[in-house]
């Protein structure tokens, strides 16, 4: 019942916050210098005097300004998030056409950093002053520092030339014949570079973050007490010790997920990935406002999605979260 | 109790003890001497080397350590690599710097209200934070700059109206600490009016995690900078290395020097911020000092 009414409160909010990006990108688009039709035709899609017309028109934009928002989130509420004339499609046709590729390497990447991550913490726990904890370190230090595409760029060079292992390059390659496991296997092959990339970076921190809450949880009472009465080491650390140490990297796993979508624009910019980030970086380049406000738009929306399940997984995970006191 | 005993003991000014703690850490001094190095490259040797860095100097696609006229090769253009490196410094360093600072400014008056007023105020600010955190940051850096121009200033507005959120939770969370602490009831009733009590006397209090996360804003703004510039949002007109990265990684299979250079510097300088933030987390732990 409690998690009922948690789950309806919480969606309410989202509702509340997905208009509210709305919102937002109609103000983006009045306070951006020029006129709101130019940037709504987007500056290169090549905007005739009829074409401006038909948009002031469609939009209101000879209204005043509040009318013209209830057109606009009018609108957006039936899917019109306006047309690309750069690409000749209507956004959200765009838009869904590219969010696949996206989603199967945000989450590819977030499974790969919170498996070997965590196991790399919690084996690095076992020996605070080994050498795979000065690894975990200098891992987490690197991959702080180092900008994403950066890396990615590194992994090009390395991959294109030195070691040819892996393709540098789009999502899959033409020639490929076969069924569907053959082609499966083929993206699979074309995601691992950009999903190393994009990863590496948040493996550097959960490993960190397993390895001091494992260092924490060791040495609390109940670990004591579990080791006294004789659980077996594999037990103390896979049942007692890591479920909790598992409870913050939950929530920051799902916490960044805005930050993961950031770095998926720039990786995806790197190996031509055909995800949102390219199409972001092609209508950035194509100055094609309608696209990209889209864009930021479905995005929001992603992460939003992404923060009610982290909410609701960790209310399963953790009982005592949101339970009356 | 202990801390405050072991503080007597020492009798020094509590920067000083902070200083004992993070010299005792070899990276992090590590970490400020490479920091060192990185601002007085970027400051003083444009008077050392002064070689144009938009200047086409000899031909395009010179490896490094061909040349002795361009030790480090040159781009797709044939400007100096070597030169981009030493004066685009300057334009990163300035953009990070004053997008930490608006960062900073952003959240700790958003965070400091909400935490010292509590109630409906805190509500309402806490609900705009969590709708600015719903935005990935690069994506909505991206559009504010494409739709107003790629300049400085843009640039560093755009980095600093994304990043503030974590800023602003932090600060929120260290006002509701102290805001209760017996020194602050104390000057409430000796008649101290709010907008005193918050920025003279929770403030400095609340400045040690503040000044931690501020030094991580600058390397993340860096960051920022760059994966802007890489995207071609990058002001055209002045050199910076995100600039560099961007007009050269269309050439990254002909020429891997014209952008791991200047990713490297990046790399160099994100990490020097981090290991000295790092540093600093521990010189202001309590629990670490009277080890």
């Amino acid at each position: 019942m409690i998690f009922l009414t948690a789950l309806i409160r919480r969606l309410a909010w989202s509702i509340l916050l997905i208009f509210a990006v709305l919102v937002l990108n109609f103000l983006l688009i009045h306070m951006a210098p020029g006129d709101p039709a130019d940037v709504i035709a987007g500056e290169m899609g090549g905007a005739t005097q009829e074409m401006l017309d038909d948009i002031r028109k469609s939009y209101g934009l000879d209204q005043p300004l509040h009318v013209q928002l209830w057109v606009y989130l009018s609108r957006a509420a039936q899917g019109d998030l306006g047309n690309s004339f750069f690409y000749n499609s209507t956004v959200l046709d765009l838009i869904l056409s590219r969010i696949g590729p996206t989603l199967l390497l945000v989450i590819t990447s977030l499974m790969f950093a919170l498996v070997i991550g965590t196991s790399l913490g919690v084996i690095a726990a076992r020996k605070p002053n080994g050498y795979l904890s000065y690894f975990v370190t200098i891992v987490s230090i690197v991959g702080y520092a180092a900008p994403i595409f950066w890396t990615g760029l590194m992994l090009v060079i390395l991959f294109a030339s030195v070691i040819p292992l892996f393709p540098i390059s789009g999502m899959y390659d033409i020639r490929t014949e076969g069924g569907m496991f053959a082609r499966g296997l083929d993206v699979a092959h074309h995601l691992v570079l950009p999903a190393f990339t994009l990863g590496i970076v948040y493996l550097a921190q959960y490993s960190r973050l397993t390895r001091a809450s494992m260092l924490e949880i060791l040495g609390s009472d109940y670990i004591r007490t579990a080791r006294a009465k004789g659980v077996s080491e594999f037990k103390i650390y896979s049942k007692h010790a890591l479920r909790n140490a598992i409870l913050p990297i939950v929530t920051i796993a799902g916490l960044q997920f805005g930050s993961v979508i950031s770095g998926a624009v720039l990786v995806e910019t790197v190996f031509s990935w055909p995800g949102l980030g390219t199409l972001a970086f092609e209508s950035i380049l194509a100055r094609d406002y309608p696209t990209i406000l889209g864009i930021l738009f479905f995005s929001a929306v992603l992460v939003i999605v992404a923060n009610i399940i982290t909410d609701m997984t960790y209310r399963i995970v953790d009982p005592r979260v949101g339970a009356p006191k | 109790m202990s801390d405050a005993t072991a503080n007597i003991l020492i009798a020094e000014s509590p920067l000083s003890e902070a200083w004992v703690v993070f010299r005792r850490s070899g990276l992090a001094l590590f970490g400020l001497a490479l920091l060192f190095v990185i601002i007085i490259l970027s400051i003083v040797g444009p008077l050392f080397y002064a070689v144009d860095p938009f200047d086409i100097v000899w031909a395009p696609f010179t490896e490094p350590g061909v040349e002795a006229i361009v030790p480090l090769g040159t781009d797709q253009l044939g400007r100096d690599i070597l030169a981009g490196l030493i004066y685009g410094g300057n334009a990163t360093l300035l953009v990070g710097v004053s997008a930490a600072l608006i960062t900073v400014i952003i959240g700790i008056s958003i965070g400091a209200m909400a935490g010292y007023y509590g109630g409906l105020a805190d509500n309402i600010l806490m609900r705009i934070t969590e709708f600015f955190q719903v935005l990935p940051p690069l994506l909505f850096a991206m559009v504010l700059v494409t739709l107003f121009s790629p300049s400085l200033p843009i640039v560093a507005i755009a980095i600093g109206v994304v990043s503030w959120p974590s800023t602003a939770r932090l600060a929120r969370a260290e006002f509701i600490r102290i805001r209760n602490l017996e020194y602050v009831n104390a000057a409430r009733s000796i008649g101290s009016k709010n907008t005193r009590i918050i920025w003279r006397v929770i403030l400095p209090n609340a400045l040690p995690p503040l000044i931690v996360s501020s030094t991580l804003s600058i390397g993340i703004a860096i960051l920022f900078e760059a994966g802007l510039s890489f995207l071609g949002l990058s002001d055209p007109n002045v050199m910076s290395w995100g600039l560099m990265i961007g007009s050269g990684r269309e050439y990254i299979l002909d020429a891997w020097w014209v952008v791991t250079l200047p990713g490297a510097m990046i790399f160099l300088t994100v990490l020097s911020v981090s290991l000295v933030g790092d540093g600093l987390n521990d010189a202001f732990n309590p629990k670490l000092r009277e080890r």
